[in-house]
């Protein structure tokens, strides 16, 4: 089973401050403790929302909003997408990431069967497709 | 949080560290019996203490140091008896010492060499393949007995009775617990990619019970890979397998029907392809392949399994990269069961005319008795002909075969088109 381990974003991630090398030395380490264990999918971090937008949904209606916006501890900084045997072991991992404050946030993620067979998940799987196949042309 | 809670926080924690806290010890203690012993103690141990104290901020480093004590009381047990038995006590004192400081470095440092011995005494060619099987999930994947049986669908006594005399088998056998030398390491290499193999493809087309897939073993064996693929970076045939894998687990929702039958590759919805794994093996693959080297046998079906993986419907499939892809495994791997693919490739690519020539070659061989697939690949070849009586006939046969319920269904399915004549034909 897969789970995503969502960062909360803090002022010095909505302000585009960089982490310190030590901090990015302890994150180094972490992120290669998840490799080496197998269990690391994928994972990123975002930029600050001033360089993000909205698109807000009003029936046909779309509103676009600019970022920066306010409710910082909402927003997400990043994530791990890591596969593990049981919601334990992933809290287990969120426990060991070397934050000293802050958020991470443990959602499994939906398995497509956990919806069962019907045309809109169909779609949606093939849309999904579209967007993050790979460019690579058979050789 | 609640006794159950933290009992389940406890078996994470396991899950994580057994592997590492096991190999650190069997380093110590030269058995890897002694040492699963040992790291199990320091589990009872937690299971004791932390639902009252709570789990410690380190539970890594807290088993460890709780193992380590025992260990280091075992030790001292074993020279007391030592110096009883041979009268050697002279620098008894100055051993302790030494052994003490010892099992401080082993257990902080190399934790990656020892986890690679692990593997390796693990999958060692002294035990039989179920053996192995049962040791390696049971040491390195951390799962319990219960768990491996429940996944192979033999009873818990089984799984148990066969760890044990697996232990035992290396004990008396004297095997070393250590990274084989060049001499011997490609052999041995070889066995431990089998047996990481073996429990994914009785994952991914389970040989018997009503389940087609079981996903979780798939997962499990996944796991192993890449940890084998991080301890042994420049191996290509590792970072090969690992690419097979994560390509074929790429395909497992689209394997199962609703009602859980199989649903066969050319048949998927390659829309329900799991790209993030494709993507995940096509970079493995790549890994493989920069290494260089001549591509080993897992390397060479990843490639396979990448050219289906690549073709966004099945009539793009490069057909005629897969039949010399499978030239060059029938060279390096050949087997009945590597003809029998080829004979489908060469089918694909150049008419089913061209595929049947092989089969029917392979009807002889004595190997394939009994196996199921011959009998289902002539039936597929047959149907494409248009000769459907014989198809039935092989279709029936794979039927009676198979030991996967779900398998014999979709078999006798097959058969009962192929008498009504009214045959769907694959693309």
């Amino acid at each position: 089973m897969r789970f995503m381990m969502i960062v909360k974003a803090n002022k010095d991630s909505e302000a585009g401050v960089l982490p310190t090398e030590e901090q990015l030395a302890e994150m180094g380490k972490y992120n290669e403790e998840l490799v080496k264990a197998g269990v690391l999918l994928s994972g990123e971090g975002l930029q600050a929302s001033s360089k993000g937008a909205r698109v807000k949904y009003s029936g046909v209606k779309r509103n676009i909003i600019d970022g920066p916006f306010t409710e910082t501890k909402e927003l997400i900084a990043g994530f791990w997408l890591i596969q593990v045997r049981s919601k334990e072991e992933a809290l287990e991992w969120a426990r060991r990431v070397p934050f000293q404050e802050g958020e991470v946030e443990v959602r499994q993620v939906f398995e497509l069967e956990d919806f069962g067979a019907s045309d809109a998940v169909e779609h949606h799987a093939r849309l999904r497709e579209q967007i993050t196949k790979p460019s690579t042309k058979p050789r | 949080m609640t006794a159950s809670d933290t009992h389940r926080a406890i078996e994470a924690v396991w899950r994580i560290e057994s592997a590492r806290l096991i190999a650190g010890l069997a380093r110590i203690v030269r058995d890897v019996g002694v040492a699963e012993d040992l790291a199990q103690d320091a589990l009872v141990a937690a299971l004791e203490q932390w639902p009252a104290s709570g789990v410690p901020r380190n539970p890594g480093a807290w088993l460890m140091a709780t193992a380590k004590h025992r260990a280091i009381d075992l030790l001292r047990r074993r020279t007391r008896l030592e110096r009883k038995q041979e009268e050697l006590g002279r620098n008894l004192e100055a051993q302790q010492e030494m052994v003490a400081a010892d099992l401080d470095t082993a257990l902080d440092d190399n934790v990656g060499d020892d986890l690679l011995r692990l593997m390796f005494i693990s999958c060692h060619p002294v035990l039989s393949s179920e053996a192995r099987v049962a040791l390696t999930l049971r040491l390195l994947g951390g799962l319990t007995t219960e768990e491996i049986a429940r996944a192979f669908l033999v009873p818990e006594p089984t799984v148990a009775q066969r760890i044990v005399r697996a232990k035992r088998t290396l004990a008396e056998a004297r095997v070393p617990f250590e990274v084989p030398g060049e001499a011997e390491l490609a052999a041995r290499l070889s066995s431990v990619l089998e047996v990481i193999y073996l429990v994914f493809n009785e994952g991914y087309s389970a040989t018997a019970g009503d389940d087609w897939t079981r996903p979780a073993l798939c997962e499990d064996a996944l796991r192993l890979g890449r940890i084998l693929a991080e301890l042994m970076p420049k191996e290509p045939e590792i970072h090969g397998l690992v690419a097979l894998m994560e390509i074929q687990a790429s395909r497992l929702r689209a394997r199962i029907g609703p009602s859980g039958e199989p649903i066969l590759l050319f048949d998927q919805n390659r829309a329900l392809w799991d790209q993030l794994l494709i993507r995940r093996g096509l970079a493995a693959l790549a890994r493989a392949e920069v290494l260089g080297g001549a591509p080993g046998p897992y390397a060479l079906q990843a490639a396979i399994a990448a050219c289906h993986a690549r073709a966004r419907t099945p009539a793009e499939t490069d057909w005629a990269r897969i039949v010399a892809l499978y030239d060059g495994l029938a060279q390096l791997a050949p087997s009945p069961v590597v003809e029998l693919n080829r004979a489908m490739a060469l089918a694909m690519a150049f008419g089913p005319a061209a595929g049947l020539e092989l089969v029917d070659v392979l009807t002889s061989e004595p190997s394939l008795k009994g196996y199921h697939r011959l009998p289902s690949v002539r039936g597929d070849l047959l149907t494409k002909l248009g000769r459907f009586d014989e198809a039935r006939a092989e279709f029936e046969r794979a039927a009676s075969l198979t030991r996967n319920g779900r398998e014999r269904n979709l078999l006798l399915e097959r058969a009962a088109a192929c008498a009504r004549g009214s045959v769907r034909l694959a693309p």
